[in-house]
């Protein structure tokens, strides 16, 4: 294992402790794995909360500041926070207006921020939770535990936080979460696997010639293992798997092609070439889009694609001001 | 250990031997949950249950030992099993309430409202490729053999095995709980992890309750 670490249980705590020195207007608490905004909390404000394991820079503690999350919970590497970690983030970006939680779908982080929802309401904290689940690599059933929650995670915490910095109500930033969650979908594809720092050995292997379709963003196995194609077949894919689930004719959409952490950029933008010209010759009107590592997975080779249906209102709320170490436009 | 109960010391004592269990046992968790997961589950119950011998009270009843050790494993595991093993413990001491001694009728009502607390968090029920393939059939072999007349020993012995059975029996399963549900019928052919660690909180528990009464020794032998 060749890593940029000092010692594989330090990771998380040191990378925080990078962040809060690069950082200065964040609130990063290394020890508890808290990172919260410099300015809260803000009076009267919905305060958006979210969290999961660490490994997915910047998601989510990329996301914390203006305009989108007022905390981030960070986990050990893969592993979701705890609910001490979710509570006292809760309780630190409280305003008095209610707290919005936006959660994965994977099972560890439910149940982790269930119980912290608990505590909340002991605490008379107002608490409303909207779990994205936009993965369309896996069937949904009533027998499953339901779709993962990837790439859409993005949207819900860009347009629910638009929303509650206007001060809207915690209902209505709830509302907005979950519309975005409904209208997007995501599929990923890997070319390598990762290596999480404290296990020392890839997570999975895959032959010189193979890829795995459908994968989720924590290294975990995917859907099926093919032979590797070109970018346009694997945005073929992708983007297939997609519509087949939500239709994409006759839409406006918001595109993010999300490199996993070990795709250079240039490979990236061979993506969204093929992927610009197929939602096109789909007949879906592409009207904002993202290229780039957001939503990572260590150093797994790969890409994922998201896609929202988006309305007016939803493009109104993605451009608003964004003010944070992973995204920031128009301020 | 009196012949027929469990005091504080014995319920700390099989913490510490579950830690120690689990310690040893981690890195082949992890490899499990590599197949099926994310392979992270040894690690994160590794650090969980040290934790959990850390958080150990002197001087209390059996309960409260077991609700600091469960609200420990809680702050400190994460992931799924953390809420999971962490609820198990809490809910099985809160089933003792203030009794200073535990017997063999009172540990099989806490194991069974252990296994509610877990499947009332996670959802899921036997088949579903879980630690609950491992836990609901060691609840139901601990109380066949209480009412067969087995002693605390017996029983704890008869629920390890089952448990162990269990876990076994989930390797063909396909999994529709947990991160491994993702996988569909590739979740085929391998051991749940989940249910593997659970087999060996059980056998921990076995081996502090063994015959010969001495808490915490490894008289009843490996797995």
């Amino acid at each position: 294992m060749r890593k940029l670490i000092n010692a594989p249980a330090d990771v998380v705590s040191d990378a925080l402790r990078g962040l809060a020195a690069a950082h200065p207007s964040l609130k990063v608490d290394p020890g508890n794995g808290t990172v919260i905004r410099g300015d809260a909390p803000r009076s009267g404000k919905v305060a958006l909360v979210s969290g999961g394991g660490s490994g997915h820079e910047p998601l989510h503690a990329g996301f914390v500041g203006h305009g989108m999350l007022d905390a981030a919970c960070c986990g050990e590497v893969f592993t979701s926070p705890v609910p001490d970690q979710i509570i006292a983030a809760t309780m630190a970006v409280d305003g008095g207006a209610g707290v919005l939680h936006l959660v994965k779908n994977y099972t560890g982080d439910v149940m982790n921020f269930q119980m912290a929802a608990e505590l909340a309401e002991d605490e008379d904290i107002e608490v409303v939770s909207v779990v994205v689940d936009d993965d369309v690599a896996v069937e949904d059933s009533t027998f499953t535990a339901g779709r993962r929650g990837t790439g859409a995670t993005l949207f819900a915490e860009k347009i629910a936080g638009a929303l509650a910095e206007e001060g809207a109500p915690l209902a209505d930033v709830a509302a907005v979460a979950r519309e975005v969650n409904e209208r997007s979908r995501s599929f990923g594809v890997a070319l390598s696997s990762c290596t999480v720092p404290a296990a020392g050995t890839p997570t999975f292997e895959l032959g010189e010639d193979e890829m795995e379709l459908g994968i989720g963003i924590h290294g975990e196995p995917g859907r099926e293992r093919v032979r590797v194609g070109t970018a346009a077949q694997i945005v073929d894919a992708t983007l297939s798997a997609i519509d087949a689930d939500m239709p994409l004719s006759g839409s406006e959409v918001l595109v993010l092609v999300n490199g996993m952490g070990g795709t250079p950029l240039i490979e990236q933008y061979v993506a969204y070439a093929a992927a610009a010209e197929w939602l096109e010759a789909h007949g879906a009107t592409v009207v904002r889009r993202l290229v780039g590592p957001y939503v990572t997975s260590l150093e797994m080779a790969g890409c994922m694609i998201s896609v929202c249906r988006v309305t007016p209102e939803l493009i109104r709320l993605w451009d608003a001001p964004v003010e944070t170490p992973g995204l920031r436009w128009g301020r | 250990m009196s012949a027929g109960s469990m005091d504080a010391g014995d319920f700390a004592a099989w913490i510490r031997r579950t830690a120690e269990r689990v310690s040893a046992d981690a890195e082949r968790l992890t490899r499990l949950d590599a197949a099926i997961g994310d392979g992270d589950h040894g690690l994160n119950l590794d650090r969980g249950f040290r934790a959990a011998v850390e958080a150990l009270p002197g001087d209390v009843p059996p309960g409260a030992v077991l609700i600091a050790a469960g609200r420990a494993i809680v702050s400190k595991t994460g992931g799924a099993s953390g809420p999971l093993y962490g609820t198990a413990l809490r809910r099985a001491g809160k089933a003792f309430g203030d009794a200073a001694d535990v017997d063999a009728a009172a540990l099989g009502s806490a194991l069974r409202a252990a296994l509610q607390g877990v499947q009332d968090l996670g959802k899921a029920v036997e088949g579903d490729k879980t630690m609950v393939d491992a836990l609901a059939p060691a609840v139901a072999a601990y109380e066949a053999a209480l009412a067969d007349g087995s002693g605390l020993a017996g029983c704890a012995r008869a629920a390890a095995e089952a448990a162990a059975k269990g876990a076994d029996g989930t390797v063909p399963m396909r999994a529709r709980k947990g991160r491994a549900s993702y996988l569909g019928e590739r979740s085929e052919g391998h051991l749940d992890p989940g249910a593997s660690s659970t087999a060996l909180v059980l056998r921990a528990l076995a081996d502090v309750a063994g015959s010969d009464g001495v808490a915490g020794s490894d008289a009843a032998g490996e797995g």
